[in-house]
């Protein structure tokens, strides 16, 4: 057996680990993007450490217990798509499943308008944070439209009063047109494909916007400027700077 | 005993109040939901670790 002493080995530099391109790439379309998102969101940013000391707050674990029966309507519904609509009416584990999902159903809305709430009592527009508000309130609207086709999707009597009572409300204001809610395929392709994809896509702009901008400082406690709150109660503990910057760089 | 709460073979019960009708379900969601939202002001939250 031969007589190695240093087995290590060491890679060659990689010009692309810190997302620089590597000498005369500089104009490709690809380095360009990679800079413009690291510069963005850099990995400390994106997926930090710590956080400030007013991100302790229910507020934001209503957040994440929206992201989580988020999570199990997704996965609950893919079990619902696989099996299909007599399964889910006519077997018990089927039966179980669909109670699954509409429960969670109920739980995302709970805890979403609850940090809608939360986030609405504390102005969190405030420092630029405009988008992040919308993109929150635009996916909550999307949820709506996303609830509604499947309760139209159910396949019972329930659905078709939901749908001969909706039809006239759409056809008053011109949208059965090309959303009409007595077309089963048509909804179903909606609530399975369509709508949350837009949920996903609008939940996911919502976070990178909160890791971009950070999280809003709390106001200011009542007779008191700028002092630090801590959840969704504000205290007089110690004193903070003004607004954050526009570009999230208090964090 | 649940059951005898919660028949969902009968239609359900409603609240009516002038122009407003609620479901009895969706009035005890919602006060859940303010229920909850009130707590969550008035109780501190416990931050675990180390500061931040």
């Amino acid at each position: 057996m031969s007589d190695i002493t240093d087995t290590t080995v060491r890679p060659a530099p990689d010009p692309l680990a810190d997302g620089t391109p590597a000498p005369g790439d500089e104009r490709m379309w690809t380095a360009r993007l990679r800079g413009a998102a690291v510069r963005a969101l850099p990995p400390g940013k994106l997926l930090p450490d710590r956080q400030p000391s007013y991100v302790a707050s229910w507020v934001y674990v209503f957040g994440v217990l929206t992201l989580g029966a988020f999570t199990v309507i997704c996965l609950s519904g893919v079990v619902l798509i696989l099996k299909g609509p007599s399964w889910w009416h006519e077997s018990s584990v089927g039966l179980f499943f669909n109670s699954i999902h509409l429960w969670s159903v109920e739980l995302f809305f709970f805890f979403m308008v609850l940090h809608l709430w939360g986030k609405f009592f504390m102005a969190s527009w405030r420092g630029n944070r405009a988008l992040t508000w919308m993109t929150g309130v635009i996916a909550f609207l999307t949820s709506v439209g996303t609830a509604f086709t499947g309760y139209l999707s159910q396949q019972n009597f329930d659905s078709q009063w939901i749908g001969t009572q909706a039809k006239d409300g759409l056809n008053s204001v011109g949208v059965g047109s090309f959303f009409n809610v007595l077309n089963f395929g048509q909804m179903l392709l909606w609530h399975v494909l369509l709508l949350p994809l837009g949920v996903a896509v609008l939940v996911g702009l919502h976070l990178l916007l909160v890791r971009r901008r950070g999280v809003v400082r709390p106001l200011p406690a009542p007779g008191r400027a700028r002092h630090r709150g801590v959840g969704l109660q504000v205290s007089s503990a110690a004193p903070v700077a003004e607004e954050p910057a526009p570009d999230g760089a208090d964090r | 005993m649940l059951s005898t709460l919660v028949d969902l073979s009968r239609p359900g019960h409603y609240l009516h109040w002038g122009f407003i009708q609620i479901s009895v379900a969706n009035a005890v969601v919602i006060g859940l939901m303010i229920v909850t939202f009130v707590v969550a002001v008035v109780v501190p939250f416990r931050a675990g670790g180390r500061d931040r």
